[in-house]
């Protein structure tokens, strides 16, 4: 296992659905089902059972919109004052609609949700307007499930492939080109269609313990996503709205103070003080929370210990077991115990992920990208606050408009000179006797853009950073050596971390004004919504580096009152406030 | 330019007298979602699954799909 073979393979299929994380295998289940006769492949760089953000399974919904508990319209609603109103409402309605029917398939599934003494969902109210978390007690279970749908439904499963490349042609997309990871050997998959549900970009802040991979997101997700569509030509949206998460310090997994918070606990500063109103995540709350950890009542905390015994019991039974079960052997580790003190927290490191923040591959609502045939969904398509249900759901729609797509169309010509070019890409580091290891020009690079590009932004910064990145990406184009397949998947991820670094740094430069709270939080310009009330759109430009361009935001379904507009705006705990309470 | 080895501590570690890797289980190697484990074989000519590569999220798949309760996954040093 592990060593380098010469070798390259075509084959063809009606669907490619590249990532089989969330949205991948819902993608594959729809599209088979719509077509029985579609041959459907599921990419993976690591095998489907366990693979992508949710590998060991998830605690509950952030965002279900249950009829009796919540409309599409207030959720809609809700996401675009969330999002500064930068938010293109119809994907965002359109899943709100069809999020429900996921949820009773999932039900079907075996995947079930928490019902109260009544036998109705037992849905929290977490968000500032609507009523949408719903716990799942038996969250450790959705990949297992997922992954017997698979198996029943017939669909081709090809682990161990990783794609490095989409293949384009007539303006369309044709295919993909993929390496083994255990055996560096080459695959050419033609495809009518293809759907990209490759997740976040989890691996582009450096976390403050140096371990390359004690990231925030799983660390398998290291932004091919964006970097395939981007070297393809299409268009990525709003790039410079990072996503940036309050997590358990060093621990770097999520705190989730919106899972405690609807049995009492809640986000506190150093005097055990609550400090904002509400824990739901937004830019600006990020903003407060960074102020407080920057002042003088700082650190944060996670406080439960004011619960009672059966509550903190219950709080981590649903925190410890599912999504990062090595939560309490973190806490064990460490002497804490919720009910004896308060937990120290942090913000994550800087990534992309549409499914807490609003940046991602642009889509409209069919999932569909700018490029003709491909698709995309989950943490990496920009449809805002997407999270477990957005990437089922999404993955959905887009599994069934591409069974649609492809009936009227055969094969997009690609050119072969593309694979071979690709393949010397690949393979230079396998062809070097000596010279860098992939790992330490991914931390070079991250080390770079912690301290470069992470926000407050600072323009002569993120130059320096541009500068630097040529620096490095020249010594990975030039220098970088590895010994076996393994560390060639890495030195692939390498190249994916680089350019999601530099479309970072880019986007942020583009847009002169400060929007998102701490996200984008760019200190020589204020907000200006009479400029910058658009999206920026990013494609790959003739010289070769990102280019951005402005994008209207598509007039609103659904409308937003003056005075609701500032929902998310004013987030900081006031004497008023905690009177009131 | 030579390659330096430098040790490190890893995450996960495997009970030897536990694992099953010689009766042809691979199923901690299948799980993992960042694919950092390995087949080894002892001095012994039997076979045990280890880390490799240091490349861990401490996510638990080889822990809880062991058929053997064979894998503990402890958190890097780094973060502890």
């Amino acid at each position: 296992m592990d060593q380098i073979l010469d070798g390259t393979d075509q084959i063809d299929c009606d669907i490619l659905v590249i990532g089989g994380g969330t949205a991948g295998p819902m993608a594959a289940l729809k599209a088979k089902r719509k077509n029985p006769e579609a041959n459907v492949v599921l990419l993976e760089k690591a095998h489907v059972k366990r693979s992508g953000a949710i590998s060991m399974g998830m605690d509950g919904l952030n965002n279900s919109v249950i009829p009796g508990y919540a409309t599409p319209e207030q959720y809609t609603k809700e996401i675009t004052i969330a999002n500064d109103g930068i938010v293109d409402q119809a994907p965002i309605y359109r899943y709100a609609e069809e999020c429900y029917g996921i949820i009773q398939e999932l039900d079907q599934f075996g995947i079930r949700f928490q019902k109260d003494q009544n036998g109705e969902y037992d849905v929290k109210k977490v968000h500032h307007i609507g009523t949408y978390v719903l716990p799942m007690p038996n969250g450790d279970t959705v990949k297992k499930a997922l992954y017997r749908q698979l198996r029943k439904a017939r669909i081709s499963i090809s682990n161990r492939y990783m794609a490095t490349r989409l293949l384009t042609g007539e303006g369309r997309v044709a295919g993909a080109i993929c390496a083994n990871t255990r055996s560096a050997e080459f695959l050419v998959i033609r495809a009518k269609a293809v759907i990209m549900c490759l997740g976040a970009a989890g691996r582009l802040g450096l976390p403050t313990s140096g371990y390359l991979y004690g990231t925030y997101e799983n660390p398998t997700n290291s932004g091919e996503g964006y970097s395939m569509a981007y070297h393809a030509g299409a268009g990525l949206a709003n790039l410079e709205c990072y996503q940036i998460n309050p997590l358990i310090k060093d621990y770097n997994g999520p705190a989730c103070a919106y899972v405690a918070g609807p049995m009492g606990g809640y986000t506190a500063n150093s005097a055990g003080d609550r400090f904002i109103e509400c824990d739901y995540w937004s830019g600006q709350m990020m903003q407060e929370f960074y102020d407080e950890l920057q002042g003088g009542k700082g650190p944060v905390y996670l406080k439960l210990n004011h619960l009672a015994e059966e509550t903190v019991a219950e709080i981590e039974r649903v925190l410890h077991i599912v999504e990062r079960p090595t939560r309490g052997h973190f806490h064990a580790g460490r002497g804490t115990d919720y009910r004896k003190q308060m937990i120290e927290m942090h913000i994550s490191e800087i990534g992309f992920c549409s499914g807490h923040s609003a940046s991602g591959v642009f889509v409209d609502e069919n999932a569909k990208t700018t490029l003709d045939g491909l698709y995309a969904a989950g943490d990496m398509a920009n449809v805002p606050h997407n999270y477990m249900l957005g990437a089922f759901t999404n993955g959905a729609i887009a599994g069934t408009e591409a069974i649609d797509f492809i009936k009227d169309v055969d094969f997009a010509p690609f050119d072969m000179g593309e694979v071979e070019k690709e393949r010397d890409r690949v393979l230079a580091p396998t062809k070097r006797d000596d010279g860098i290891p992939p790992n330490q020009i991914e931390y070079k690079t991250r080390r770079l853009v912690n301290d470069y590009l992470q926000p407050p932004k600072v323009t002569a910064k993120m130059m320096t950073a541009q500068t630097r990145f040529e620096e490095v990406r020249h010594a990975m184009e030039t220098e970088m050596y590895v010994k076996d397949s393994h560390e060639l998947m890495r030195a692939l991820e390498a190249s994916s971390v680089m350019d999601c670094a530099d479309m970072a740094a880019s986007a942020s430069l583009y847009r002169t004004e400060s929007r998102w709270g701490l996200y984008h939080n760019r200190v020589e310009y204020a907000q200006n919504d009479e400029d910058w009330f658009c999206h920026t759109i990013m494609t790959k430009g003739e010289d070769g580096k990102p280019s951005s361009r402005k994008q209207d935001v598509k007039p609103y379904i659904v409308e937003i009152d003056e005075d609701e507009k500032g929902a998310y705006a004013n987030q900081r705990v006031t004497s008023e406030t905690v009177a009131a309470e | 330019m030579p390659l330096a080895h430098t040790a490190t501590s890893v995450p996960v570690t495997v009970n030897d007298d536990l694992c099953i890797a010689d009766k042809g289980c691979t199923v901690c190697v299948d799980v993992c979602p960042l694919d950092v484990l390995r087949i080894a074989v002892k001095d012994d000519g039997t076979k045990t699954a280890y880390m490799k590569y240091d490349e861990c999220w401490y996510c638990m798949p080889c822990e809880a799909d062991c058929p053997t309760d064979a894998v503990t996954v402890n958190l890097p040093f780094l973060l502890r």
